[in-house]
């Protein structure tokens, strides 16, 4: 399965990544970073469909979001 | 048995510095410096960009921005580009200006550098007010909209209409390329990174000058939440400022 | 190439000095008195393959000189009063990025539309600043067509120097009389003049950016610093002119055309036995504070002339505060002179 890697310490919480992942995997915790901002989090129960498409990263305004997509080979 | 690698799929753009920005919470700012950054990178710019920075929220974009900079007077970042490529022709000339920058104190170098077809790009965000200042009218701030100088809503009678500023480069000789994008969703963000590798493609192939209009979320002096923000560029922005290609006579 | 005399007027002895001392891009705005200077420029700057362009307005074009000179090139512009007002920003900005430029000013009467008439009106907006912020423009002031193409090569060489805005601060007399200038140096572009400091797109070296947003502590405190000690440093290159001053009992403070113009009474005044010079400032800022509070130590006395209504008289009280005091004679903006029109000011001295 492919996954992401949130820098929490640049997220602010803005949340437009959650506009647009297909699978609804991200959501805001309630987690603070040190800034004060509630950092985005994969749902737990969801985060094993992420397809890789990179959608939350490209829409986020921070630079949060690195994406590694698996890729299974025969 | 099957092999399973992992691949980085998505990472920051070499010319873009890897720091914290200081725009706020939802501000499309730092996805179009990205769209910007991936640009440079994908046409190997780095080493020959010079970047014409304005004043407003981008005033900081040598910080994010890794190439040779000149910081502009408010509204002339036109003509000091027009100054650099006609000094440095084989240097990667773009400026990036807001909507004060550009279509208020600085419509009248914005359109001369356009109609004289400058061989320089320009990215120009559009967010409907002042946001450096603190939430003031822009000349794209819509009718009726409130802003801390239109406590009313913006009246045309008082304020005259929202300028349209792609359609107005758009129709001058010497501009070689004009669109209007967004940054709101991903199909829009797909659309814009083309319309911005065809700006600098413009200046790249010597046609002329090359516009990008970006419309753009100012959560803050909006008064509404990110997530408000960007849907309000699709529901109230994109109505009086339609996206698309404008001028396109760059093959 | 062997020096060549030519008949000129002051504005193309003016663009003939910014050729031969290398201006590389030259942007401007016609407006009368100077407009010559564009015209000659648009003609013979491009066949030596530098950059010509006449921009939409004066404030464009010296934002258009501050981007060329951001990228290393001998860049300038030119205009009269109206218009270097409308530069006044770009000139601080300029000053406070340390960049290089030269802006000529060819004055006319003011103060608004005025007229395309003479004055030396705009000396304060020269020499004080004139934008805003802790900044000060080198202002050379020509007295004759052999001036003006003389401190323009100069001022090239001044404002790289320096990196700063350097002015050649004529008038509608200068720019329009025709005189022979000897047409000395031989236009020569250095490409390197500036490599250590401009914007060349990076070609693998670290980012540079040139800025005058100073925000993080302590930066603007260190920029004005450095200014205040290049404005100390311009004064090695103070210049002057002193003109029979020697044995003389009155010295008639004057510049630019004026300057020239009472030289021709001092000499007038000379044959009916009068005991007149004259100390004319080429530089007004730096001004020669220093050599004209040495002249006044010798017991002359001091009468300021002026095409204006006080203005550089300011600068002389300063440099003879506490030595003595300096009359003051307006030669009103608008009026044509000659040098008949200072005899009695100059006279009424000896009474």
């Amino acid at each position: 399965m492919s996954r992401i890697e949130i820098r929490e310490d640049r997220c602010k919480g803005c949340l437009l990544c959650t506009t647009v992942c297909p699978e609804g995997i991200l959501i805001q915790g309630d987690k603070l970073n040190s800034k004060g901002y509630k950092v985005i989090m994969c749902d737990p129960a969801k985060k094993e469909k992420c397809r890789g498409c990179a959608f939350c990263a490209e829409i986020c305004p921070d630079g949060v979001i690195l994406v590694f997509k698996t890729k299974k080979e025969k | 048995m099957t092999k399973v690698s992992e691949k980085q799929v998505f990472s920051m753009p070499k010319c873009l510095n890897d720091v914290p920005t200081h725009f706020c919470p939802g501000c499309h700012h730092g996805i179009i410096h990205r769209l910007v950054a991936e640009a440079i990178d994908a046409f190997q710019l780095e080493d020959k960009a010079i970047c014409v920075g304005s004043v407003g929220c981008s005033v900081f974009i040598y910080n994010y921005i890794d190439v040779d900079s000149v910081e502009a007077p408010h509204g002339r970042a036109p003509a000091v580009a027009t100054g650099v490529k006609r000094a440095r022709p084989d240097a990667f000339v773009f400026a990036y200006q807001g909507d004060g920058d550009l279509a208020a104190i600085g419509l009248s170098e914005i359109i001369h550098c356009a109609n004289r077809g400058e061989k320089v790009s320009i990215i120009f965000v559009n967010n409907s007010v002042y946001g450096m200042t603190g939430g003031q009218m822009a000349p794209t701030t819509l009718v009726g909209q409130k802003t801390t100088t239109t406590p009313y809503g913006r009246s045309p009678q008082n304020e005259g209409y929202p300028l349209k500023m792609a359609e107005l480069i758009g129709s001058l000789e010497g501009c070689a390329f004009s669109a209007r994008v967004a940054v709101n969703n991903i199909k829009n963000i797909i659309k814009a990174k083309k319309a911005i590798k065809k700006a600098f493609l413009a200046q790249l192939k010597n046609k002329g000058f090359g516009f990008v209009e970006f419309l753009s979320a100012c959560p803050t002096n909006w008064h509404l939440t990110p997530l408000e923000a960007n849907k309000r560029v699709e529901t109230e922005m994109m109505a009086y400022f339609p996206l698309g290609i404008y001028k396109d006579i760059v093959e | 190439m062997s020096s060549k005399k030519l008949l000129v007027k002051g504005n193309e002895a003016v663009a003939i000095g910014a050729i031969d001392g290398g201006v590389e891009c030259y942007f401007a705005y016609p407006i009368t008195p100077q407009s010559d200077i564009p015209e000659y420029l648009s003609r013979e700057l491009v066949k030596l393959g530098g950059t010509f362009l006449q921009a939409e307005s004066e404030i464009a074009s010296i934002n258009m000189v501050l981007g060329a000179a951001a990228a290393g090139k001998r860049a300038m512009t030119s205009s009269s009063g109206p218009g270097i007002s409308l530069k006044q920003e770009g000139i601080s900005y300029i000053a406070g990025s340390e960049l290089p430029a030269v802006i000529v000013n060819m004055m006319r009467g003011g103060p608004g539309l005025g007229g395309i008439q003479p004055s030396q009106g705009d000396y304060f907006q020269a020499t004080r600043g004139g934008g805003h912020g802790d900044y000060r423009t080198m202002v050379l002031a020509p007295s004759t067509c052999q001036e003006c193409y003389d401190l323009t090569i100069e001022a090239f060489d001044l404002a790289f120097k320096y990196r700063n805005p350097v002015m050649i601060l004529g008038d509608a007399i200068l720019g329009q009389m025709k005189e022979p200038i000897v047409r000395w140096k031989e236009r020569s572009i250095d490409p390197n003049e500036a490599i250590k400091w401009c914007l060349t797109g990076k070609k693998g070296r670290k980012q540079r950016i040139i800025k005058s947003l100073r925000l993080e502590e302590g930066s603007m405190e260190a920029l004005n610093e450095k200014l205040m000690k290049k404005y100390k440093d311009m004064e090695q290159d103070i210049k002057w002119e002193e003109f029979m001053v020697e044995d003389a009992e009155v010295v008639a403070v004057a510049f630019g055309s004026i300057g020239r113009i009472v030289k021709s009474t001092a000499r007038k005044l000379r044959s009916k036995g009068y005991k007149v010079g004259v100390f004319r400032p080429i530089t007004l800022f730096p001004f020669p504070y220093k050599q004209l509070r040495e002249v006044a130590k010798k017991g002359k006395r001091f009468i300021t002339i002026e095409n204006n209504t006080g203005q550089m008289v300011e600068d002389v009280r300063l440099a003879l505060c506490g030595i003595c005091e300096t009359e003051f004679f307006a030669n009103m903006p608008g009026k044509v002179s000659t040098p008949e029109d200072f005899i009695e000011p100059i006279e009424n001295m000896f009474k």
